[in-house]
Protein backbone atom coordinates (compact mmCIF):
# COMPACT_ATOMS: atom_id res chain seq x y z
CA UNK A 1 0.00 0.00 0.00
CA UNK A 2 1.40 3.35 -1.05
CA UNK A 3 0.83 6.04 1.54
CA UNK A 4 0.63 9.75 0.75
CA UNK A 5 1.34 11.68 3.93
CA UNK A 6 -1.44 14.13 4.72
CA UNK A 7 -0.04 17.08 6.64
CA UNK A 8 -2.60 19.54 5.35
CA UNK A 9 -0.50 20.89 2.51
CA UNK A 10 -0.16 19.70 -1.01
CA UNK A 11 -2.33 18.52 -3.82
CA UNK A 12 -2.91 15.15 -2.20
CA UNK A 13 -5.88 14.37 -4.45
CA UNK A 14 -3.88 14.90 -7.64
CA UNK A 15 -1.03 12.69 -6.46
CA UNK A 16 -3.47 9.96 -5.39
CA UNK A 17 -5.30 10.13 -8.73
CA UNK A 18 -2.03 9.78 -10.63
CA UNK A 19 -1.07 6.70 -8.59
CA UNK A 20 -4.52 5.15 -8.97
CA UNK A 21 -4.31 5.68 -12.73
CA UNK A 22 -1.28 3.36 -12.60
CA UNK A 23 -3.60 0.79 -10.96
CA UNK A 24 -1.86 0.89 -7.59
CA UNK A 25 -3.47 0.93 -4.17
CA UNK A 26 -2.91 4.22 -2.43
CA UNK A 27 -4.19 5.90 0.70
CA UNK A 28 -3.91 9.49 1.92
CA UNK A 29 -3.21 9.42 5.63
CA UNK A 30 -1.76 11.17 8.67
CA UNK A 31 -1.87 8.02 10.81
CA UNK A 32 1.24 6.36 12.21
CA UNK A 33 -0.17 2.85 11.60
CA UNK A 34 -0.66 3.55 7.91
CA UNK A 35 2.86 4.93 7.48
CA UNK A 36 4.22 1.95 9.41
CA UNK A 37 2.46 -0.49 7.11
CA UNK A 38 3.26 1.33 3.88
CA UNK A 39 5.21 -0.23 1.03
CA UNK A 40 6.10 3.24 -0.30
CA UNK A 41 5.78 6.69 1.27
CA UNK A 42 5.10 9.87 -0.70
CA UNK A 43 5.41 13.38 0.74
CA UNK A 44 3.85 15.95 -1.59
CA UNK A 45 3.82 19.66 -0.84
CA UNK A 46 2.67 23.03 -2.08
CA UNK A 47 3.39 26.09 0.03
CA UNK A 48 6.02 27.53 2.33
CA UNK A 49 8.89 25.65 3.99
CA UNK A 50 8.21 26.80 7.54
CA UNK A 51 4.51 25.90 7.34
CA UNK A 52 5.37 22.49 5.93
CA UNK A 53 7.78 21.53 8.71
CA UNK A 54 5.48 22.98 11.34
CA UNK A 55 2.50 20.99 10.02
CA UNK A 56 4.51 17.76 9.94
CA UNK A 57 5.52 18.32 13.56
CA UNK A 58 1.93 19.09 14.54
CA UNK A 59 0.58 15.79 13.25
CA UNK A 60 3.49 13.99 14.87
CA UNK A 61 4.56 11.79 11.94
CA UNK A 62 8.23 12.72 11.71
CA UNK A 63 9.49 9.95 14.06
CA UNK A 64 7.58 7.19 12.27
CA UNK A 65 8.65 8.53 8.87
CA UNK A 66 12.27 8.55 10.01
CA UNK A 67 11.96 4.98 11.26
CA UNK A 68 10.36 3.67 8.07
CA UNK A 69 12.51 5.65 5.63
CA UNK A 70 15.91 6.09 7.30
CA UNK A 71 16.02 2.80 9.25
CA UNK A 72 13.71 0.39 7.41
CA UNK A 73 14.74 1.88 4.05
CA UNK A 74 11.27 1.99 2.53
CA UNK A 75 11.07 3.75 -0.85
CA UNK A 76 10.28 7.42 -0.28
CA UNK A 77 9.35 10.16 -2.80
CA UNK A 78 9.26 13.85 -1.89
CA UNK A 79 7.54 16.21 -4.35
CA UNK A 80 8.21 19.95 -4.63
CA UNK A 81 7.96 21.23 -1.03
CA UNK A 82 8.29 17.57 -0.06
CA UNK A 83 11.77 17.64 -1.62
CA UNK A 84 12.75 20.96 -0.10
CA UNK A 85 11.84 19.89 3.43
CA UNK A 86 14.53 17.19 3.26
CA UNK A 87 17.15 19.94 3.60
CA UNK A 88 19.07 20.77 6.78
CA UNK A 89 17.48 24.21 6.72
CA UNK A 90 15.51 26.66 4.59
CA UNK A 91 15.65 30.39 4.00
CA UNK A 92 12.08 31.05 2.83
CA UNK A 93 10.64 33.90 4.88
CA UNK A 94 13.30 33.52 7.57
CA UNK A 95 15.66 30.73 8.64
CA UNK A 96 14.10 27.43 9.67
CA UNK A 97 15.34 23.87 10.29
CA UNK A 98 14.38 21.10 7.85
CA UNK A 99 14.27 17.33 8.24
CA UNK A 100 17.98 17.03 7.43
CA UNK A 101 17.63 13.82 5.39
CA UNK A 102 19.25 15.14 2.23
CA UNK A 103 21.47 17.92 3.64
CA UNK A 104 21.90 21.32 2.07
CA UNK A 105 19.75 24.42 2.26
CA UNK A 106 16.65 25.75 0.55
CA UNK A 107 17.34 29.07 -1.12
CA UNK A 108 15.53 31.48 -3.43
CA UNK A 109 16.13 30.96 -7.14
CA UNK A 110 18.33 33.57 -8.74
CA UNK A 111 16.23 33.87 -11.84
CA UNK A 112 18.41 36.66 -13.30
CA UNK A 113 15.54 38.94 -14.20
CA UNK A 114 13.08 36.30 -15.38
CA UNK A 115 9.86 36.18 -13.42
CA UNK A 116 9.31 34.08 -10.29
CA UNK A 117 7.84 31.61 -9.60
CA UNK A 118 9.45 29.29 -12.12
CA UNK A 119 6.16 28.05 -13.52
CA UNK A 120 5.55 25.85 -16.53
CA UNK A 121 7.17 23.08 -18.55
CA UNK A 122 10.95 22.91 -18.54
CA UNK A 123 13.38 20.21 -19.62
CA UNK A 124 15.84 18.45 -17.34
CA UNK A 125 19.33 16.98 -17.74
CA UNK A 126 19.29 13.49 -16.37
CA UNK A 127 22.19 11.58 -14.79
CA UNK A 128 22.59 8.34 -16.72
CA UNK A 129 21.67 5.05 -15.16
CA UNK A 130 19.20 6.34 -12.60
CA UNK A 131 16.23 4.01 -12.32
CA UNK A 132 13.80 6.84 -11.61
CA UNK A 133 14.24 7.96 -15.22
CA UNK A 134 14.14 4.55 -16.93
CA UNK A 135 12.25 4.34 -20.22
CA UNK A 136 11.80 8.06 -20.70
CA UNK A 137 11.46 9.08 -24.35
CA UNK A 138 13.11 12.06 -26.06
CA UNK A 139 10.76 14.36 -24.15
CA UNK A 140 12.35 15.35 -20.83
CA UNK A 141 9.93 18.13 -19.91
CA UNK A 142 8.33 18.27 -16.51
CA UNK A 143 5.97 20.74 -14.84
CA UNK A 144 7.54 23.07 -12.30
CA UNK A 145 6.02 25.67 -10.01
CA UNK A 146 8.37 27.03 -7.34
CA UNK A 147 10.45 30.01 -6.30
CA UNK A 148 12.91 28.15 -4.05
CA UNK A 149 15.25 25.25 -4.68
CA UNK A 150 17.29 22.69 -2.71
CA UNK A 151 20.99 23.46 -2.75
CA UNK A 152 22.39 20.09 -1.65
CA UNK A 153 25.65 18.13 -2.19
CA UNK A 154 26.06 17.38 -5.90
CA UNK A 155 26.48 13.65 -5.29
CA UNK A 156 22.74 13.45 -4.53
CA UNK A 157 21.58 15.27 -7.66
CA UNK A 158 20.19 12.97 -10.36
CA UNK A 159 18.68 15.63 -12.61
CA UNK A 160 19.38 19.30 -13.25
CA UNK A 161 17.16 22.07 -14.58
CA UNK A 162 17.90 25.61 -15.60
CA UNK A 163 15.89 28.78 -14.99
CA UNK A 164 18.16 31.77 -14.59
CA UNK A 165 20.48 29.39 -12.75
CA UNK A 166 21.09 25.65 -12.64
CA UNK A 167 19.32 23.86 -9.81
CA UNK A 168 18.52 20.30 -8.71
CA UNK A 169 15.40 18.99 -10.45
CA UNK A 170 15.63 15.61 -8.72
CA UNK A 171 17.75 14.07 -6.00
CA UNK A 172 18.36 10.62 -4.63
CA UNK A 173 20.02 9.13 -1.57
CA UNK A 174 19.60 5.32 -1.51
CA UNK A 175 15.86 4.74 -1.03
CA UNK A 176 15.04 8.44 -0.76
CA UNK A 177 13.95 10.08 -4.03
CA UNK A 178 12.69 13.61 -4.47
CA UNK A 179 11.64 15.82 -7.37
CA UNK A 180 11.29 19.58 -7.55
CA UNK A 181 8.81 19.12 -10.43
CA UNK A 182 5.33 17.65 -10.08
CA UNK A 183 5.26 14.19 -11.66
CA UNK A 184 1.51 13.94 -11.00
CA UNK A 185 1.05 16.97 -13.26
CA UNK A 186 3.72 16.09 -15.79
CA UNK A 187 1.56 14.02 -18.09
CA UNK A 188 3.35 11.13 -19.82
CA UNK A 189 6.85 11.82 -18.50
CA UNK A 190 5.57 12.27 -14.96
CA UNK A 191 3.65 9.04 -15.10
CA UNK A 192 6.84 7.17 -16.06
CA UNK A 193 8.64 8.66 -13.04
CA UNK A 194 5.85 7.51 -10.72
CA UNK A 195 5.85 4.03 -12.28
CA UNK A 196 9.63 3.75 -11.82
CA UNK A 197 9.34 4.87 -8.19
CA UNK A 198 6.65 2.28 -7.53
CA UNK A 199 8.83 -0.43 -9.11
CA UNK A 200 11.91 0.47 -7.03
CA UNK A 201 12.94 -2.47 -4.96
CA UNK A 202 16.00 -1.12 -3.14
CA UNK B 1 14.13 26.42 -21.50
CA UNK B 2 10.67 27.27 -20.25
CA UNK B 3 8.26 26.23 -22.98
CA UNK B 4 5.36 28.04 -24.60
CA UNK B 5 2.12 26.23 -23.88
CA UNK B 6 -0.92 24.91 -25.72
CA UNK B 7 -4.03 25.00 -23.52
CA UNK B 8 -7.45 23.83 -24.72
CA UNK B 9 -10.33 25.70 -23.11
CA UNK B 10 -13.46 23.67 -22.40
CA UNK B 11 -16.69 25.60 -21.99
CA UNK B 12 -19.41 24.07 -19.84
CA UNK B 13 -22.96 25.33 -20.13
CA UNK B 14 -25.84 23.72 -18.22
CA UNK B 15 -23.58 20.82 -17.28
CA UNK B 16 -22.50 19.97 -20.82
CA UNK B 17 -19.49 20.74 -22.94
CA UNK B 18 -20.33 23.33 -25.63
CA UNK B 19 -18.84 25.22 -28.54
CA UNK B 20 -19.14 28.97 -28.12
CA UNK B 21 -19.72 31.61 -30.80
CA UNK B 22 -19.47 35.30 -29.94
CA UNK B 23 -20.30 34.51 -26.30
CA UNK B 24 -23.94 34.22 -27.48
CA UNK B 25 -24.58 31.01 -29.37
CA UNK B 26 -23.72 27.61 -27.95
CA UNK B 27 -23.66 24.18 -29.61
CA UNK B 28 -23.68 21.21 -27.31
CA UNK B 29 -20.89 18.65 -27.75
CA UNK B 30 -21.27 16.17 -24.97
CA UNK B 31 -19.73 15.10 -21.70
CA UNK B 32 -16.66 16.70 -20.23
CA UNK B 33 -14.92 13.55 -19.07
CA UNK B 34 -14.41 11.96 -22.48
CA UNK B 35 -12.88 15.10 -23.95
CA UNK B 36 -10.50 15.46 -21.01
CA UNK B 37 -9.49 11.82 -21.35
CA UNK B 38 -8.78 12.29 -25.04
CA UNK B 39 -6.64 15.37 -24.45
CA UNK B 40 -4.72 13.46 -21.84
CA UNK B 41 -3.98 10.76 -24.44
CA UNK B 42 -2.87 13.38 -26.95
CA UNK B 43 -0.52 16.30 -26.37
CA UNK B 44 -1.71 19.14 -24.12
CA UNK B 45 0.21 21.26 -21.64
CA UNK B 46 -2.68 22.35 -19.44
CA UNK B 47 -6.46 22.43 -19.55
CA UNK B 48 -8.84 25.28 -18.71
CA UNK B 49 -12.46 24.47 -17.88
CA UNK B 50 -14.96 27.31 -17.53
CA UNK B 51 -18.54 26.84 -16.35
CA UNK B 52 -20.25 29.78 -18.01
CA UNK B 53 -23.64 29.02 -16.48
CA UNK B 54 -22.54 29.63 -12.91
CA UNK B 55 -22.39 33.45 -12.72
CA UNK B 56 -25.61 34.10 -14.71
CA UNK B 57 -27.36 31.58 -12.45
CA UNK B 58 -25.93 33.27 -9.36
CA UNK B 59 -24.29 30.10 -8.07
CA UNK B 60 -20.84 28.81 -7.26
CA UNK B 61 -18.79 26.03 -8.86
CA UNK B 62 -20.06 22.48 -9.49
CA UNK B 63 -17.54 20.61 -7.31
CA UNK B 64 -18.72 17.10 -8.09
CA UNK B 65 -18.38 17.58 -11.83
CA UNK B 66 -14.85 18.85 -11.42
CA UNK B 67 -13.76 16.17 -8.98
CA UNK B 68 -14.38 13.63 -11.75
CA UNK B 69 -12.11 15.52 -14.15
CA UNK B 70 -9.04 15.33 -11.94
CA UNK B 71 -9.18 11.53 -12.11
CA UNK B 72 -8.36 11.70 -15.83
CA UNK B 73 -6.27 14.80 -16.23
CA UNK B 74 -2.55 14.67 -15.51
CA UNK B 75 -1.60 18.13 -16.63
CA UNK B 76 -2.27 21.33 -14.67
CA UNK B 77 -5.96 22.13 -14.65
CA UNK B 78 -7.52 25.57 -14.25
CA UNK B 79 -11.17 25.74 -13.32
CA UNK B 80 -13.39 28.81 -13.51
CA UNK B 81 -16.96 29.96 -13.48
CA UNK B 82 -18.91 31.34 -10.55
CA UNK B 83 -16.01 31.73 -8.12
CA UNK B 84 -17.16 34.24 -5.54
CA UNK B 85 -15.18 33.65 -2.34
CA UNK B 86 -12.25 31.91 -0.64
CA UNK B 87 -14.40 28.86 0.12
CA UNK B 88 -15.12 28.35 -3.60
CA UNK B 89 -11.39 28.41 -4.35
CA UNK B 90 -10.53 26.05 -1.52
CA UNK B 91 -13.29 23.69 -2.64
CA UNK B 92 -11.96 23.56 -6.19
CA UNK B 93 -8.34 23.04 -5.12
CA UNK B 94 -9.51 20.24 -2.84
CA UNK B 95 -11.21 18.42 -5.71
CA UNK B 96 -8.09 18.56 -7.83
CA UNK B 97 -7.89 21.95 -9.52
CA UNK B 98 -4.36 23.35 -9.70
CA UNK B 99 -5.43 26.89 -10.50
CA UNK B 100 -8.68 28.81 -10.48
CA UNK B 101 -9.94 31.35 -12.98
CA UNK B 102 -11.88 34.36 -11.76
CA UNK B 103 -13.62 36.96 -13.91
CA UNK B 104 -16.69 38.84 -12.70
CA UNK B 105 -16.02 38.64 -8.97
CA UNK B 106 -12.53 40.12 -9.46
CA UNK B 107 -14.04 43.12 -11.23
CA UNK B 108 -16.72 43.65 -8.59
CA UNK B 109 -14.30 43.12 -5.72
CA UNK B 110 -10.64 43.59 -6.72
CA UNK B 111 -9.35 42.97 -3.18
CA UNK B 112 -10.53 39.37 -3.63
CA UNK B 113 -7.54 38.85 -5.97
CA UNK B 114 -5.11 39.96 -3.27
CA UNK B 115 -6.76 37.89 -0.56
CA UNK B 116 -6.86 34.79 -2.75
CA UNK B 117 -3.23 35.07 -3.87
CA UNK B 118 -2.09 35.65 -0.29
CA UNK B 119 -3.87 32.50 0.95
CA UNK B 120 -3.27 30.14 -1.97
CA UNK B 121 -0.27 31.65 -3.74
CA UNK B 122 -0.40 33.84 -6.85
CA UNK B 123 0.44 30.84 -9.05
CA UNK B 124 -3.05 29.51 -8.31
CA UNK B 125 -4.91 32.67 -9.34
CA UNK B 126 -5.72 33.26 -13.02
CA UNK B 127 -7.79 36.31 -13.89
CA UNK B 128 -9.91 36.00 -16.99
CA UNK B 129 -10.37 39.16 -19.05
CA UNK B 130 -13.05 39.28 -21.77
CA UNK B 131 -12.60 42.18 -24.17
CA UNK B 132 -14.57 43.61 -27.05
CA UNK B 133 -13.64 46.27 -29.56
CA UNK B 134 -15.90 49.33 -29.68
CA UNK B 135 -16.95 51.13 -32.87
CA UNK B 136 -14.24 53.76 -32.18
CA UNK B 137 -11.60 51.02 -32.27
CA UNK B 138 -10.70 50.92 -28.57
CA UNK B 139 -11.14 47.83 -26.40
CA UNK B 140 -13.42 47.48 -23.39
CA UNK B 141 -13.58 44.81 -20.65
CA UNK B 142 -16.92 43.01 -20.22
CA UNK B 143 -18.09 40.88 -17.30
CA UNK B 144 -20.83 38.34 -16.55
CA UNK B 145 -20.13 36.10 -19.53
CA UNK B 146 -19.57 39.07 -21.81
CA UNK B 147 -22.96 40.65 -21.10
CA UNK B 148 -22.09 43.71 -19.01
CA UNK B 149 -19.69 46.49 -20.04
CA UNK B 150 -17.35 47.76 -17.34
CA UNK B 151 -16.00 50.95 -18.88
CA UNK B 152 -12.43 49.73 -18.25
CA UNK B 153 -9.73 49.26 -20.84
CA UNK B 154 -8.17 45.78 -20.80
CA UNK B 155 -4.67 47.28 -20.43
CA UNK B 156 -5.74 49.23 -17.35
CA UNK B 157 -7.43 46.17 -15.85
CA UNK B 158 -4.57 43.80 -16.74
CA UNK B 159 -2.01 46.03 -15.02
CA UNK B 160 -4.26 46.36 -12.00
CA UNK B 161 -4.77 42.58 -11.62
CA UNK B 162 -1.04 42.02 -11.82
CA UNK B 163 -0.48 44.58 -9.06
CA UNK B 164 -3.21 42.95 -6.98
CA UNK B 165 -1.45 39.57 -7.08
CA UNK B 166 -2.78 37.60 -10.05
CA UNK B 167 -0.44 34.90 -11.33
CA UNK B 168 -1.69 34.75 -14.94
CA UNK B 169 -4.19 36.39 -17.29
CA UNK B 170 -6.58 34.41 -19.48
CA UNK B 171 -7.45 36.83 -22.28
CA UNK B 172 -10.54 36.32 -24.44
CA UNK B 173 -11.58 38.25 -27.50
CA UNK B 174 -15.38 38.36 -27.50
CA UNK B 175 -15.45 39.56 -31.13
CA UNK B 176 -13.28 36.71 -32.40
CA UNK B 177 -14.97 33.99 -30.32
CA UNK B 178 -16.14 31.23 -32.68
CA UNK B 179 -15.48 33.32 -35.79
CA UNK B 180 -12.55 31.23 -37.05
CA UNK B 181 -10.80 34.32 -38.39
CA UNK B 182 -7.68 33.97 -36.28
CA UNK B 183 -6.58 35.56 -33.03
CA UNK B 184 -6.95 39.28 -32.34
CA UNK B 185 -3.18 39.64 -32.20
CA UNK B 186 -3.44 43.41 -31.71
CA UNK B 187 -5.36 42.87 -28.45
CA UNK B 188 -3.09 40.04 -27.32
CA UNK B 189 0.08 42.04 -27.91
CA UNK B 190 -1.40 45.10 -26.17
CA UNK B 191 -1.95 43.06 -23.00
CA UNK B 192 1.14 40.82 -23.17
CA UNK B 193 3.40 43.82 -23.56
CA UNK B 194 1.80 45.69 -20.67
CA UNK B 195 2.25 43.05 -17.93
CA UNK B 196 5.03 40.76 -16.79
CA UNK B 197 2.80 37.85 -15.75
CA UNK B 198 1.99 35.17 -18.37
CA UNK B 199 -0.90 35.81 -20.75
CA UNK B 200 -2.92 32.93 -22.17
CA UNK B 201 -4.60 34.05 -25.40
CA UNK B 202 -7.97 32.74 -26.55
CA UNK B 203 -10.63 33.44 -29.16
CA UNK B 204 -10.72 33.14 -32.94
CA UNK B 205 -8.68 30.12 -33.98
CA UNK B 206 -10.00 28.74 -37.27
CA UNK B 207 -7.14 26.60 -38.49
CA UNK B 208 -4.03 25.02 -36.98
CA UNK B 209 -1.73 27.58 -38.57
CA UNK B 210 -3.42 30.31 -36.46
CA UNK B 211 -1.86 29.00 -33.25
CA UNK B 212 1.66 30.38 -33.70
CA UNK B 213 0.25 33.93 -34.06
CA UNK B 214 -0.71 34.12 -30.39
CA UNK B 215 2.96 33.62 -29.49
CA UNK B 216 4.87 35.15 -32.39
CA UNK B 217 2.62 38.15 -33.09
CA UNK B 218 0.82 38.47 -29.76
CA UNK B 219 3.78 37.75 -27.45
CA UNK B 220 1.54 35.52 -25.33
CA UNK B 221 3.01 32.76 -23.16
CA UNK B 222 0.33 30.29 -24.12
CA UNK B 223 -2.10 29.70 -26.97
CA UNK B 224 -5.60 28.59 -26.11
CA UNK B 225 -8.67 27.73 -28.15
CA UNK B 226 -11.91 25.98 -27.69
CA UNK B 227 -14.02 25.00 -30.70
CA UNK B 228 -11.24 23.77 -32.97
CA UNK B 229 -10.31 21.05 -30.52
CA UNK B 230 -13.69 19.37 -30.86
CA UNK B 231 -14.71 16.96 -33.64
CA UNK B 232 -11.18 16.56 -34.88
CA UNK B 233 -8.84 13.64 -34.33
CA UNK B 234 -5.49 14.48 -32.76
CA UNK B 235 -6.46 18.15 -32.75
CA UNK B 236 -4.05 19.22 -30.02
CA UNK B 237 -1.23 17.18 -31.55
CA UNK B 238 -1.73 19.04 -34.84
CA UNK B 239 -1.83 22.38 -33.03
CA UNK B 240 1.52 21.55 -31.39
CA UNK B 241 2.96 20.62 -34.77
CA UNK B 242 1.90 24.00 -36.16
CA UNK B 243 3.57 25.79 -33.26
CA UNK B 244 6.75 23.72 -33.45
CA UNK B 245 7.08 24.21 -37.19
CA UNK B 246 6.91 27.98 -36.68
CA UNK B 247 9.95 27.76 -34.47
CA UNK B 248 8.17 28.02 -31.12
CA UNK B 249 9.76 26.06 -28.26
CA UNK B 250 6.94 23.73 -27.25
CA UNK B 251 6.88 20.40 -25.50
CA UNK B 252 6.21 17.44 -27.79
CA UNK B 253 5.26 14.55 -25.57
CA UNK B 254 4.13 11.69 -27.80
CA UNK B 255 5.50 9.90 -30.86
CA UNK B 256 2.66 10.95 -33.22
CA UNK B 257 3.75 14.48 -34.02
CA UNK B 258 2.63 15.42 -37.58
CA UNK B 259 5.91 17.24 -37.86
CA UNK B 260 6.57 15.78 -41.28
CA UNK B 261 3.25 17.01 -42.61
CA UNK B 262 2.14 20.21 -44.33
CA UNK B 263 0.32 22.12 -41.60
CA UNK B 264 -2.02 23.81 -44.11
CA UNK B 265 -3.80 20.54 -44.62
CA UNK B 266 -4.12 19.68 -40.93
Amino acid sequence: MIVIVDYGMGNLCSVANAIRYLKQDVVISDKKEDIEGASHIILPGVGAFEDGISNLKKIGVIPIMEKEVLVNKKPFLGICLGMQMLADDGFEGGHFPGLGWMHGSVKKLDSRGTKLPHMGWNDVDIKKGESLFDELSEDKNFYFVHSYYLDCPEEYVIAWCEYGQKFAAAVRKENIFATQFHPEKSHVTGSIILKNFINFRG
Amino acid sequence: MLKKRLIPCLIIKDGLLVQSIGFRNYLSIGRLRFTVERFNEWDVDEVIIIDISATPEGRGPNFSMFSEVSKYCFVPTTIGGGIRNIGDIRGLLNVGADKVCINTEAIKNPEFITEASRIFGSQCIVISIDAKKSSEGSYEVFMNSGKEPTGMSPVEWARKVEDLGAGEIFLNSIDRDGMKNGYDTELIKLISDSVSIPVIACGGVGKMSDFPDAILKGNASAASASNIFQHSEHSTIKAKAAMKKSGIDVRISIPATYLGKDIEIL
